[in-house]
């Protein structure tokens, strides 16, 4: 069967699953107001700060009714569903602009610094999971072991402040914060992929000793697969069976792994933002919670399930193309 | 510096062990130097303004880099002209103010202030329908004229002696911001004032880039530019200003004093109107006892706690107006350790026996009440904690509890709760509205129902009286009068601390508001800060 043969199914799997992530996104949607209306904060005071504590009751009271927050919750839903309907996600209280350009500002920093982690993350893994599994019990093995439980234990804010503290302040190689040089006068991307160094070293050592282990152990397991002890007997050279038989049967519970780890790089992603003060997503999402900012906090929610459901459809898709033994048309 | 050595090298090796240097060793050299040039200034703050529109609250107590009001303040907080050609005065009733506009003001696109636009400012944040917060502070302005292009005249509702104080609120031209609406112009994210300096670029969550005002009426910034960089979290903060990418940074007195011994930096310790007390609610029947109110008074150790709690960066509270004030009452002023023999003679005196568990009984109802405090502020669980454990010496039991605001409003007539209040500018801004009896139990004023003739006639005639003196006389009253009732338990005023580069020249801090970020912090006057 050819790979392309192997894919046959997929549009249909494609139409499928878009048919079920509409009711999903309503249901998270509807779950966000519901939360919002349960929530004891009161924006007006949020949006006030210390202004909350000498302003008169009267005056909070025309904010919450310029905003139209004291509408029952579902006027509330229905108007926010018919302005998305246009195009139109609404106004950030706790940012005091549009929703969708608070997005359009950070969004594309968050996914960055994840893409970037991410895809460090995947080849490191794959590359030093595999070589540690080829000499089990190896020193290499037993070092890299002992490292990722080492890093496994520390929180992502320690070891970013960590990294600080070393690569800024003590040998001084690189920006201790920042998008650009604080003094730059333009955003160049070369500025950006140097202030980009730390916090994307950081969040992929952080999240790599998952990926590292379960490489490792996938690997070693599958070395004593058939196929593989038949490629050995036949004597392929060690890096053919390493790379093109065991770790290829290792690769398939990976995805998956890599599907369901998502939320969890997101959220390393937040804290590392907020030490490095990167004006990503993160911080602005902590605002909306803490603010009860919810147009933002909903859309935030959207995007992020819209993503997670994508990357399932991405998981699904490409175990199909690995796996000869996955049909998508059942 | 030595200090933090040794840590810096098991850093090395845990990280090392985790791969970073295969990471690091990546990168192209670093660019050490942040602050070259020579005419760029680069200030830290946690404190980033949500809009960049005096009209929504941004630096409406003027020193807002960007705008102008028509008064500003010197270094010593008075009063001075600002767009307006002299100090505006107030009409004997006390109810007309007249300025005057300076001639040949421009803001930063070009085109001339006028009078208009200073009406337009007002009346916007008088307009219902824009989210002002300003306009509780401005209820008194009954309306805003322009009889011609160079005079500007207020009427208010009823006298309010203070009112020039309210005139720092930086002008906004009408011209770009009438028939829109202000709540989501364009204009709130890129402004145009009349200010030192005009915004070049806001990256929100990253730093905000001012570029020099050629034309500015005060005289060209000393410096081409001034970058604000957002810095939220403190640590990182007091990091960065150790790689040297900062000229001045806002840091927690603790991470400050961290800098003390180094001599490229410099640590400021600027005063401040605001302070940190326990609110008494006189709904507390154990709290409603003058008797239990002064003997805690007496009881807490003022001064150990601005030595271990704020590590020295604070001054021991008495009263709501700041001894920096020129209203401040010198009689109030207490001992600033704990007196619990006082204390509790004064209990024994007033019946409170020293009953089961060190706890003092009268009529069978034991000393014992609950004191909240917002659960996010570390400070003020410290101080919380530190009036338990001080009441406890004296008998009365306390019971700290950590909540958030939502959970301490429905509380607070019944509930002592530490707060923070003050502001160095005029004692009828905070304090009328505190402790006026007509404010009792009116969401955060007068919380605990606090109820005196004598402060109530002392408050209003300090509003009344256009006379300093009188208002003078009045606010003493006030002050004496809170010590005797003792509604609140004041226990320290705040500093804020500061770490500049030593090379950094012209600093002068003055006393500051509890709201200070990019405007109106101790950079309210970089525009003459130089570096050698």
């Amino acid at each position: 069967m050819t790979r392309s043969g192997r894919l046959a199914g997929a549009g249909a799997v494609v139409r499928r699953r878009l048919l079920i992530a509409v009711p999903v996104l309503a249901a998270t949607s509807v779950g966000m107001f519901a939360l919002g209306a349960a929530s004891p904060v009161d924006p007006a005071k949020q949006y006030a700060g210390a202004a909350a504590f000498t302003a008169s009751e009267e005056n909070l009271a025309q904010l919450r009714a310029n905003w139209g927050i004291d509408d029952p919750l579902p006027v509330q839903y229905l108007r926010w569903i018919s302005n998305l309907v246009q195009g139109d996600l609404g106004w950030s209280t706790s940012r005091h602009e549009p929703v969708a350009s608070v997005l359009a500002a950070r969004a594309g920093w968050t996914l960055l610094l994840i893409g970037v982690s991410l895809a460090l993350v995947l080849v490191a893994s794959l590359l030093l999971g595999a070589l540690a599994a080829y000499r089990r019990g190896g020193v290499f093995d037993r070092a890299l072991r002992a490292a990722a439980y080492a890093v496994q234990s520390m929180p992502v804010f320690w070891l970013g402040l960590a990294a600080i503290a070393v690569f800024a302040l003590a040998l001084g190689w690189l920006p201790a914060g920042g998008l650009t040089d604080v003094t730059a006068t333009s955003t160049s991307w070369s500025d950006v992929a140097h202030h980009l160094i730390l916090p994307v070293g950081v969040l992929a050592v952080s999240q790599a000793p998952w990926f590292v282990l379960f490489v490792r152990d996938a690997v070693a397991e599958s070395m004593r697969d058939d196929h593989v002890l038949a490629a050995r007997a036949r004597g392929l050279p060690g890096r053919t069976v390493l790379f093109g038989h065991a770790l290829r049967t290792a690769l398939l519970p990976f995805l998956t792994l890599v599907g369901t780890h998502l939320p969890e790089l997101v959220g390393g992603a937040v804290l590392v933002e907020t030490v490095f003060s990167l004006p990503g997503l993160g911080a602005v999402t902590v605002a909306a919670a803490l603010g009860s900012d919810f147009p933002l906090l909903a859309a935030i929610t959207l995007v992020t399930t819209a993503v997670v459901l994508a990357a399932n459809l991405a998981t699904d898709l490409a175990y199909a193309a690995a796996d000869p033994r996955v049909r998508l048309d059942g | 510096m030595t200090r933090m050595r040794p840590t810096f090298r098991r850093l090395t090796a845990a990280t090392a062990a985790a791969g970073m240097l295969v990471l690091a060793g990546c990168s192209a050299p670093a660019n050490p130097d942040g602050s070259s040039g020579g005419a760029t200034l680069v200030v830290a703050t946690s404190d980033e303004p949500d809009a960049l529109n005096p009209v929504l609250n941004y630096g409406v107590d003027g020193a807002s880099l960007i705008f102008d009001g028509l008064v500003s303040r010197d270094d010593d907080n008075r009063l001075v002209a600002g767009l307006s050609t002299a100090l505006p005065q107030l009409s004997p009733d006390g109810r007309t103010v007249t300025a005057k506009l300076r001639d040949g003001v421009q803001f930063h696109d070009g085109t001339p202030l006028t009078a208009q636009d200073v009406v337009f400012t007002y009346q916007a944040v008088l307009d219902p329908t824009v989210d002002s917060t300003l306009r509780s502070d401005l209820d008194m302005v009954e309306s805003v004229t322009a009889p011609d292009a160079a005079t500007v005249v207020f009427r208010l509702r009823y006298p309010y002696a203070p009112f020039l104080q309210r005139l720092t609120l930086g002008i906004v031209p009408a011209k770009l911001l009438s028939g829109q609406d202000i709540n989501t112009a364009p204009f709130n994210r890129k402004p145009i004032g009349t200010g030192p300096y005009r915004v070049d670029s806001w990256t929100p969550g990253d730093r905000l880039v001012l570029t020099a005002n050629e034309r500015y009426f005060g005289g060209r910034p000393k410096n081409n530019r001034v970058v604000v960089a957002f810095v939220a979290d403190d640590n990182v903060r007091a990091q960065r200003m150790r790689a040297g990418e900062f000229d001045a940074a806002e840091l927690p007195p603790k991470l400050a004093s961290g800098f003390d011994a180094d001599t490229t930096y410099r640590v400021q310790r600027a005063p401040t109107a605001d302070y940190r007390g326990v609110m008494l609610p006189t709904g507390n029947p154990i709290l409603a006892d003058p008797a239990v109110r002064r003997a805690l008074n007496l009881a807490v150790d003022r001064a150990a706690m601005v030595a271990g709690l704020l590590g020295g960066a604070g001054e021991p509270a008495f009263g709501p107006i700041p001894p920096t004030s020129e209203f401040a009452d010198p009689s109030i002023i207490g001992r600033p350790t704990a007196d619990p023999t006082s204390a509790g003679a004064l209990l024994d005196a007033a019946g409170w026996t020293p009953g089961p568990g060190g706890v003092r009984v009268k009529d069978g109802r034991p000393a014992r009440f609950t004191l909240m405090y917002p659960a996010s502020d570390t400070l003020r669980k410290d101080l919380a904690l530190a009036v338990t454990a001080d009441a406890k010496k004296v008998g009365i039991e306390v019971t700290p509890a950590g909540l958030t605001w939502d959970a301490i409003d429905p509380r607070m007539k019944s509930d002592a709760l530490l707060m923070g209040y003050g502001t160095p500018y005029d004692p009828d801004f905070v304090s009328y509205k505190l402790f006026g009896s007509t404010f009792a139990g009116q969401g955060y004023f007068n919380p605990g129902s606090y109820r005196s003739d004598v402060a109530d006639r002392a408050l209003q005639e300090g509003r009344d009286q256009i006379d300093p003196a009188l208002r003078k006389a009045a606010y003493a009253q006030f002050q004496k009068q809170l010590a005797v009732d003792v509604p609140w338990l004041f226990l320290t005023y705040l500093r804020h601390t500061y770490v500049l580069k030593s090379s950094v020249e012209g600093v002068a801090p003055r006393v500051e508001a509890h709201e200070h970020g990019v405007a109106n912090s101790l950079w309210w006057n970089i525009d003459t800060w130089t570096r050698s």
